[in-house]
């Protein structure tokens, strides 16, 4: 594939870094707010507008050679490794710029009223540009290396915005956690490209030469073991980076940052790293089959197991974090599936909704003043409807309600999980009921936070206010209703915060239309579809229906009406156990106490990880590398090596007395020492017989010839 | 006068220069100890120098003077300004080198 130069992708990636490091710099000495987002949101909402550009001249550009390539400068060059700074925009990628920069400037305009007042604004949003740039390195990086530099990139935004509020010390251990969980993925990802690069003599997944181009040529000339090997290591990466089973654990606590920081990198963007990376990568994991059968089944447990734990979760972000790891878990089973532009699909659908929900969950935590118990909630549709009706659309787009976007992806997934090649019954049951878990919680969500009627925070209710600002309201608006709290009626959020709500609530509908199932169309292959767009960059991974399934639409059109059903029951479960329900909510934990004990507790996963991993390596840190490493060896070391030169001074200082007789007395002493041992030793040649004879020959000749007269 | 005689007399002279370095409190008898040393090696060149012929030694000895001349200026220089700091030129007041 010959890639057209474009001087369009520098500018693209440059802009985002251009304005972390303006805002970065300066943001502390100007205190400008205006000026702080004005940069900020011009630095992703240009980048947004030329993705734009971009895209129309890829459609431009025939089919089959869509590709648009620019090399910024050649990066390390040694040997034969040669990795230069390069980017490539081919339909894949293309998919990820657009929803990167335009959810990103939406989010940045939403976070202009959310973090308003903050008393580091300049800080969030150099980091959230900072953010933009390593995630466009990372998806427009010709080779892995490129886009290990924007894994890296994001996870270094990321953690410092988990711990944005870092005075708060368990924010602080939030974005601890999570970096460090992440690094267990990234050896394994940098394993896996050591693998690469010993198989392939190359990082770059793309183009001529490049590791999908050389599979499809002749996959035969690869051992099979190495290239399971390689890209499970890559999933290794995956895991830690997508949150799945079993490096997931970071996610959930990531949700103690900023709420759009939660709805960009840990729903809409970041996260979906891994399933990135895999449809990058789809000629190795095509050839990968055992490999890919374990990301089918991680991910369709991952699917079931968090959707599970976010059942009885009552933080409204809490809930939607595990949301985020079970729709990731949706992704991968697709990627394990063999359906890779479905898992892009999916990916796409769920950036609207799941931003969609994020932000609308931000907006409701804004109008309650930094409350996220879902307990203190209640009849919101009343004061928030602009919320109330974004929320619904996407909550209804997540459960699957027919048509709407996560229907049109998620629909296809559980049908490749079921009927494709590398599908099997089992996975497809885990993301059934993944499935059925996912409307249920989220109809829970809309029957405690919107419906039914408003409690309001008891009065003298300790809650995490501590973040001044980011909340519409002050207290001086506080008209007394008792019922509702001190804090008065909750408000509508402003401008900047609804219209993108109502934006990503908008594309949660429509959002799926982008690739109509081929069941809706008779498999005739639509040209408007993302399926068809990717088609140029999977050609030579497909995988296919498994040929019993191939021409059974009554299957598919029956598990249709299942998940659709189980989608309903769900709504209609949830509203026989939550609608009315002004006291806490706590009918899960009545009827099932011990399952709802496991769930609260999120299967105990944590605990389980602090007692058999974090717990034996903290002892063998502090009393073996701590105690006897560094403070016997390593410290004994350097301490003898400290006293010996202590002991030898004391005794060698006594010679410098200060004295200058002294040190005359000693000089000339061990001058003629040295001389003396010099003629001793022969070191130097004296020869004395010259003198000797010179006495002699004065002696001979006089003493009056000799010394001149006397 | 034989040389051995000459010879004997300037180690002479340079063991007391020695002496004088080594043993004396006085600054201004150090130095002039140290001239002490410096004489008594041009009295062994010209010695020599007398014995062999030739120019070489001669020009040695010119060099000596002249070093001791600058040798002289600079350290009563030092002398005198160590003199204004301790109020003293006993060798025992000046022990900053001290290990």
């Amino acid at each position: 594939m010959h890639a057209e130069h474009t001087s369009l992708l520098a500018v693209v990636i440059a802009l985002p870094l251009l304005g972390a490091i303006f805002n970065g710099l300066t943001g502390r000495k100007l205190k400008n707010d205006t000026l702080v987002h004005s940069v900020a949101l011009a630095a992703v909402a240009i980048p947004a507008a030329l993705a734009w550009v971009l895209l129309f001249q890829l459609l431009g550009m025939d089919e089959h050679g869509r590709a648009l390539h620019q090399t910024l400068f050649p990066w390390i060059h040694v040997g034969s490794f040669q990795i230069d700074f390069g980017l490539w925009l081919d339909p894949l990628s293309a998919v990820m710029l657009l929803i990167i920069t335009n959810i990103g400037a939406l989010i940045h305009l939403y976070s202009i009223g959310y973090m308003k007042g903050d008393k580091s604004y300049y800080r969030y949003f150099a980091y959230l540009n900072l953010f933009i740039f390593a995630m466009l390195c990372l998806v427009l990086g010709d080779n892995l290396v490129v886009l290990f530099l924007g894994w890296e990139g994001v996870g270094l935004a990321s953690y410092l915005l988990i711990g944005f509020w870092f005075e708060d010390r368990e924010n602080a251990k939030a974005g601890k956690k999570a970096f460090i969980t992440n690094r267990v993925g990234d050896f394994g990802f940098a394993l896996g490209m050591f693998a690469l690069f010993v198989m392939f003599g190359t990082l770059t997944p793309v183009g001529d030469g490049g590791i999908n181009a050389q599979l499809a040529a002749n996959p035969a000339a690869f051992d099979s073991t190495w290239i399971e090997v390689a890209a499970l290591l890559l999933f290794v990466g995956a895991c830690g980076k997508s949150a799945q089973i079993p490096l997931y654990v970071w996610l959930p606590d990531a949700m103690a940052g900023p709420t759009p920081v939660s709805a960009l990198i840990h729903a809409a963007t970041m996260v979906t790293a891994g399933v990135y990376m895999i449809a990058r990568l789809n000629g190795l994991f095509f050839h990968a089959e055992i490999a890919s059968s374990i990301v089918l089944y991680i991910g369709a447990a991952t699917a079931l197991f968090a959707a599970t734990i976010g059942l009885v979760q009552n933080d409204i972000k809490k809930v939607l974090a595990y949301s985020t790891v079970s729709q990731l878990g949706f992704m991968f089973t697709a990627m394990g599936a063999g359906a890779y532009a479905i898992g892009v699909f999916h990916l796409m659908t769920h950036a609207f909704f799941k931003a969609c929900l994020f932000l609308g969950s931000g907006s409701v935590i804004a109008a309650m003043h930094h409350e996220q118990d879902m307990r203190f909630y209640g009849g919101l549709k009343k004061f928030m409807p602009i919320t109330h009706a974004t929320f619904f659309a996407a909550t209804l787009a997540i459960a699957g309600f027919p048509f709407l976007a996560g229907f049109m992806s998620k629909d296809e997934i559980l049908w490749w999980a079921f009927a494709s090649e590398r599908g099997s019954t089992l996975a497809y049951v885990l993301v059934l009921a993944a499935a059925f878990c996912t409307a249920f919680y989220m109809f829970r969500i809309m029957w405690m936070t919107f419906w039914g009627e408003h409690r309001g925070v008891p009065e003298g209710h300790g809650h995490g206010d501590e973040h001044e600002g980011a909340d519409g309201h002050d207290h001086a608006d506080d008209h007394g209703h008792g019922d509702h709290g001190h804090h008065g009626e909750p408000k509508e959020s402003p401008w900047t915060m609804t219209v993108p709500l109502m934006v990503l609530g908008a594309l949660s509908v429509v959002g799926g239309f982008l690739s109509i199932p081929p069941i809706f169309t008779g498999h005739e292959s639509i040209h408007f579809s993302l399926h068809h767009w990717l088609h140029p960059v999977l050609a030579n991974s497909e995988v296919h229906i498994a040929e019993h399934y191939a021409h059974a639409s009554s299957v598919e059109w029956g598990l249709m009406a299942l998940s659709v059903s189980v989608g309903a029951l769900a709504f209609f479960a949830t509203w026989v156990l939550y609608k009315g329900k002004d006291k806490l909510y706590d009918v899960f934990a009545a009827r099932a106490p011990r399952l709802h004990d496991a769930l609260w507790n999120k299967w105990f996963v944590d605990e389980i990880y602090e007692a058999t991993l974090i717990k034996p390596l903290v002892l063998f840190s502090r009393e073996g590398l701590w105690r006897i490493i560094d403070e016997v060896v390593i410290d004994g070391v350097v301490n003898l090596v400290a006293d010996g030169g202590k002991v030898t001074a004391l005794l060698v200082g006594r010679v410098h007395s200060g004295d200058l007789r002294a040190s005359a007395g000693v000089m000339v002493l061990g001058l003629a020492l040295v001389m003396a041992a010099a003629v001793v030793f022969g070191v130097v040649d004296v020869d004395l017989s010259a003198v000797t004879d010179l006495f002699s020959e004065a002696d001979a000749s006089g003493d009056g010839a000799a010394m001149g007269g006397e | 006068m034989p040389l051995e005689h000459l010879l004997l007399f300037s180690f002479l002279l340079f063991t007391m220069g020695v002496a004088g370095v080594a043993l004396r409190k006085n600054l201004l008898v150090v130095l002039m100890s140290v001239e002490l040393m410096l004489n008594a090696v041009n009295l062994a060149f010209v010695g020599v120098a007398r014995l062999i012929g030739g120019h070489d030694a001669h020009v040695m000895v010119l060099m000596i003077y002249v070093v001791a001349a600058v040798e002289v200026a600079i350290g009563m220089a030092i002398v005198v300004n160590m003199f204004r700091q301790k109020d003293s030129i006993s060798v025992d007041s000046f022990d900053a080198m001290r290990g």
